[in-house]
């Protein structure tokens, strides 16, 4: 956690000046600093309207800084705090991923323990426990009571958390609603002290305000354990912070989550992988992906002195020989000095960069959940009984690399639906598609109609796929798409991290995997449709077998029953094709066995293995039913070597831990 | 199921074969099967069985009644049937509710028969009908589905309506110089008041004998209207003939009348119908039978009947004015082409002038419009004169 100081330090005198936060390497943020600027420059002119005419004098008597925290005190909602019911989420939510990336850093099987106490109509406790690294003593203000603190915003790397917002400000929105300081217990380790901090936000100066620090004795090794009183509402199903927990698990197959409820229920998401994500490296900026402002500032800070040395030095696929040219091309040399080299220069350089052809970022940096893990989540959180995923190579957008993955789960429980759409059932609308999406594991649940994913899905044409679908909407079916997308750096729409920019090549990559699983989907009720096609007939001749016998027998004399079970026999006979399956064109193929043997990682589930209709609940610790429904998965040959970790996961982890 | 859907029917005999067992057996000349219709119906039933006990897929073959099947017999001038089947299988999704109707009726049929009973087909529809077992379907849904069916028996068993014990409703009339016995009743169809005969469904000669005719020829009108303004103006009286109407198409009963009184007592039989496809098309199933009941041409078709009217050129020969004008739609004129490219219609110049010019005058005339001249001009001068200008006639 070296770094992580670091970074701090860094931050910590950057935030103060304006112009500085406008160059860090990341557009929202300074798009909300201009936010600020604007209401500042509104807010001063509306009050002179009123009175005198103001002079630049007076002016200046009103004009000073604004505090980040002041400004997010009051635009809370661009964190995600609009109302009640999505702050208790977003606080979950912050508290969780900084969990897992702690514990994931730390190389632990992250166990994380999450409970909502309810304490009166609208007020709520949230207390999240993990086996992380736990944090320093001495950086345990700065992180909880500070905003824009942390130690994953400087740097290129895959990780949940990116901003250093998260968890201040959920403490701040606690502390704003009911008053109460966060209450912090870290421990660094066995044998080490843990340390419990009060803290409060100043608001005025962003920083933290102690209101306890004390040492006390927990039962637990390592970890951190933070607790946020809040004025929320807690409600289920969608939206809610039961689905966030379920979804995270999906995503997580490597996380073991034990979450009780404000009706004391506990649920447990168990681990069933037993491999922990990639470790993965962090990347330089690669010059596609950097703007003039930050290729000026990394000029201002690097500690090289030539030219060359810095382009080599400081970015991805420069390599000295690009540098050179690059030199050349802007009319310098690979040893000009760096402080002779102007903002005009500068310039010159960006563009010829720009230009260059460069390799595309080295993808190491990315670790995405697999295919067989996806399939893995989906299996135990979704009841349907077709599912397929797929790992999409990976890609860049803007210098960043990224990487796609797409689930789908079919069928099954997911429509209401009676499989053999007997009676009343039939009459049923099916229902809508759900999109279930996720960014570096975290899943989104707000936004949807404008994160990348979801404007995909709905662009994708699933007729062709074999789903009902109208114009520009989610397809009409029981049907569920995952998407998660991997990145160094996601482009979120706004600072609650709720949806997905619409860059062009992360589109292109979602329709990619869209489509491939989208294909396998279609193959599969393809087959289905023509097995049902069979069913139907074999109906249609037991239909009518009595009516022929009692003709038969009106006309000559023969024995009904005999006659009858002839003609079954016949029957049967004639329909052992509704047994069978079909390929694409109408061939017999091998009897079906679990899995598909001509699909890559999907899992087709016979109408014995899935599970009993009743309980929709998802997977709520219902682990027998997970348990059998193994994985039969096929291994994909070509396999990327990213997802070679995944590969070997086997469900395992079944071990019960029930923490008090 | 190596058997394709339509194949020659071979006389199989059953024996030992492998094969599914159909029912028929080779296509005999009408009329000369001594093999009684019980026979026939046991035999259906029968085959079902053997083929089940013996594992084989039953199935039935029904000679196929569409105009891929029949062909123009130019020796003996009307439609033949070809000896194509279609075969009807239970395990065949498509047919398996047809084979399963097949064989209602066939055992509907087989308790007429054993009772010694008749039924009308529409009675037939109703005996037939209930719900299948267990389900919410009918064994059929409307009339339209059992009438084909009892077409598919009489062709598959070679036996006629009248063997199954089923009849159809009659529509025709007759009236004229002509004295009959139908079921021991003698009848003078000169003393028939202004109603006339009603033609039964069934005129076999165990039912209708003929005893005295004085008539020259038989003039048949093509529906009950036209027929009437004849009878009141006594036409039949003034020029010595039988006056018959179809009631439209006409039932297989009037057309084995007219067949009867052309062939039996040598009678020309001349048609008055509509100058429209459709009245064309009554003619042409008079004069050569039609391709539904092919298999019934040589009973009911009369090849030396001649079309008298109403002609297109009749518009100038007669000096019509636009009253009578009806004008022709999209249909009228497909089915006109249709009917120019049957075979039968095939090299007869002066049909392809007289459908031609319909289709080029744009409108179509029926007999009444002639009434636009006035009431009897139909009878007292369009018709004389048609007849006395054999020349002019259709064949
Ligand atoms: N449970 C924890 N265990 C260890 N370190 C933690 C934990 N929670 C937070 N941290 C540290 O505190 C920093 C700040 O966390 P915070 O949630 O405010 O920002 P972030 O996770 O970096 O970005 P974001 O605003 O996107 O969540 C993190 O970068 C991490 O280094
Ligand atoms: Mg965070």
């Amino acid at each position: 956690m070296e770094d992580q100081r670091a970074g701090g330090a860094c931050l910590d005198s950057d935030i103060t000046a304006q112009t500085d936060i406008q160059l860090q390497p990341q557009t929202s943020i300074s798009s909300s600093v201009e936010t600020l600027t604007r209401i500042k420059a509104g807010k001063v002119s509306k009050k002179k309207s009123r009175t005198s005419r103001a002079s630049a004098e007076t002016m200046a008597k009103q004009q000073r800084e604004i505090s980040i925290s002041e400004f997010f005190a009051r635009n809370r909602h661009l964190l995600g705090f609009d109302n009640k019911r999505k702050a208790l989420l977003t606080s979950v939510k912050e508290a969780v991923d900084n969990a897992l990336d702690a514990c994931e850093e730390g190389g632990v099987f992250p166990e994380i323990y999450l409970e909502i106490k309810q304490l009166a109509e609208d007020r709520f406790r949230m207390i999240c426990r993990d086996n992380g690294p736990g944090i320093v003593k001495a950086q345990i203000p700065n992180i909880f009571g500070k905003l824009l603190y942390g130690s994953k915003f400087h740097r290129l790397k895959m990780s949940r958390g990116q901003q250093g917002i998260g968890i201040s400000a959920a403490g701040m929105y606690g502390l704003i609603t009911t008053g109460k300081p966060v209450s912090i217990i870290s421990r660094t380790g066995k044998g080490k002290p843990a340390h419990h901090y009060k803290l409060a936000i100043d608001t005025k100066k962003n920083k933290p305000d102690i209101i306890a620090d004390k040492t006390v004795d927990v039962p637990w090794d390592r970890g951190t354990e933070i607790e946020i009183e809040m004025v929320a509402s807690y409600n289920k199903g969608r939206q809610s912070v039961a689905e966030y927990i379920e979804l995270t698990a999906i995503a997580n197959p490597h996380t073991t989550i034990v979450f009780k409820g404000p009706d004391k229920k506990v649920v447990e998401y168990l681990r069933n992988v037993d491999e922990l994500p990639e470790q993965t490296e962090e990347i330089k900026p690669h010059p596609h992906g950097v703007e003039l402002g930050i290729l000026m500032k990394m000029v201002k800070e690097t500690s090289a002195k030539q030219l060359g040395a810095f382009l080599s030095g400081e970015f991805s696929r420069v390599s000295p020989k690009i540098a050179k040219e690059v030199c050349a091309k802007s009319g310098l040399t690979q040893r000009t000095w760096l402080q002779s080299v102007g903002p005009s220069d500068i310039e010159k350089i960006y563009n010829v960069l720009q230009e260059t052809k460069l390799r595309a970022p080295s993808t190491n940096c990315l670790a995405p959940i697999g295919a067989e893990a996806i399939l893995n989540g989906l299996l135990k959180g979704i009841k349907a009984e077709f599912y397929t995923a797929s790992t999409r190579p990976p890609a860049v957008y803007r210098g960043n690399p990224f990487q796609i993955e797409v689930g789908m789960a079919f069928g099954g429980q997911l429509g209401s639906l009676d499989n053999n759409g007997n009676g009343d059932e039939k009459s049923k609308q099916p229902p809508t598609a759900r999109v279930i999406r996720f960014a570096n594991r975290v899943p989104l649940l707000y936004q949807q109609s404008g994160c990348c994913t979801f404007k995909s899905v709905v662009d994708t044409k699933w007729n062709n796929y074999g789903l009902s679908q109208s114009r520009s909407s989610l397809p009409q079916a029981p049907f569920v798409v995952l998407i998660h997308m991997a990145s160094v750096w996601v482009p979120f729409t706004s600072e609650s991290k709720e949806a997905i920019a619409d860059y062009d090549e992360i589109r292109k990559e979602i329709k990619l995997g869209l489509s491939e699983c989208g294909r396998r989907l279609g193959t599969y009720i393809r087959r289905k449709k023509k097995r049902s096609h069979f069913a139907q007939r074999r109906d249609v001749f037991h239909r009518y077998i009595h009516e022929i016998v009692e003709s038969c027998r009106a006309m000559t004399v023969c024995n009904k029953d005999d006659l009858r079970n002839a003609l079954s026999d016949l029957a049967a006979r004639a329909t052992e094709a509704a047994d069978m399956e079909f390929d694409d064109h109408g061939k017999i193929i091998a009897k079906r066995k679990g899995s598909d043997s001509e699909m890559d990682n999907t899992i087709v589930l016979g109408e014995s293995e899935q599970a009993p209709p009743g309980q929709m609940e998802l997977f709520a610790g219902d682990d027998e039913s997970v348990t059998e429904r193994k994985v039969r998965a096929k291994k994909s040959k070509k396999k990327s070597k990213k997802s070679k970790g995944a590969k070997n996961a086997k469900p395992t982890g079944k071990k019960k831990k029930k923490r008090k | 199921m190596a058997k394709k859907k339509t194949k020659k029917s071979t006389a199989k005999k059953k024996s030992a074969s492998k094969s599914p067992k159909t029912v028929t057996k080779k296509r005999s000349k009408r009329g000369s099967n001594g093999v009684k219709t019980t026979a026939k119906l046991e035999g259906l039933a029968e085959s079902v069985v053997e083929n089940a006990f013996g594992r084989r897929e039953p199935a039935i073959d029904i000679p196929i009644r569409a105009l891929s099947n029949v062909s123009f017999n130019p020796k003996t001038r009307y439609i033949e049937m070809g000896d194509r089947c279609q075969q009807r299988a239970l395990f065949n999704y498509g047919q398996a509710k047809r084979f399963m109707q097949t064989l209602l009726v066939a055992s509907k049929c087989k308790e007429l028969v054993d009772a010694d009973k008749t039924a009308s087909i529409r009675q037939i529809y109703y005996l037939a009908k209930h719900t299948i077992k267990g389900t919410k379907e009918k064994t059929f849904d409307s009339q339209d589905e059992s009438d084909p069916v009892i077409e598919d028996l009489e062709v598959a068993l070679e036996a006629l309506r009248e063997e199954l014990h089923v009849f159809a409703g009659s529509k025709g009339a007759l009236i004229g110089e002509l004295t009959f016995v139908d079921s021991g009743d003698t009848i003078d169809a000169t003393k028939l008041g202004s109603g006339g005969y009603a033609i039964p469904s069934i005129v076999e000669p165990n039912v209708i004998q003929f005893k005295k005719c004085k008539a020259k020829y038989v003039l048949h009108v093509e529906k009950d209207t036209v027929w009437r303004r004849f009878v009141e103006d006594r036409f039949w009286e003034k020029h010595r003939c039988i006056l018959t109407h179809g009631g439209g198409q006409p039932s297989r009963g009037v057309r084995r009348m007219l067949y009867r009184l052309h062939d039996e007592l040598k009678l020309p039989v001349v048609c008055l119908l509509d100058n429209d496809p459709w009245g064309y098309y009554i003619y042409s199933v008079i004069k050569q039978g039609s391709i539904n009941l092919a298999f019934e041409s040589s009973r009911m078709a009369v090849p030396n009947a001649r079309f008298i009217g109403v002609s297109s050129f009749d518009y100038d020969r007669f000096d019509l004015t636009d009253d009578v004008k009806i004008e022709l739609d999209g249909n009228d004129i497909k089915r006109a082409k249709q009917i120019l490219n049957y075979p039968w219609f095939a090299g007869k110049k002066a049909w392809e002038k007289e459908i031609k010019r319909m289709v080029k005058n744009g409108f179509k005339m029926e007999v009444e419009a002639l009434c636009s001249k006035n009431l009897t001009f139909v009878t007292e001068e369009y018709t004389p004169q048609r007849l006395k200008q054999p020349k002019s006639w259709l064949d």
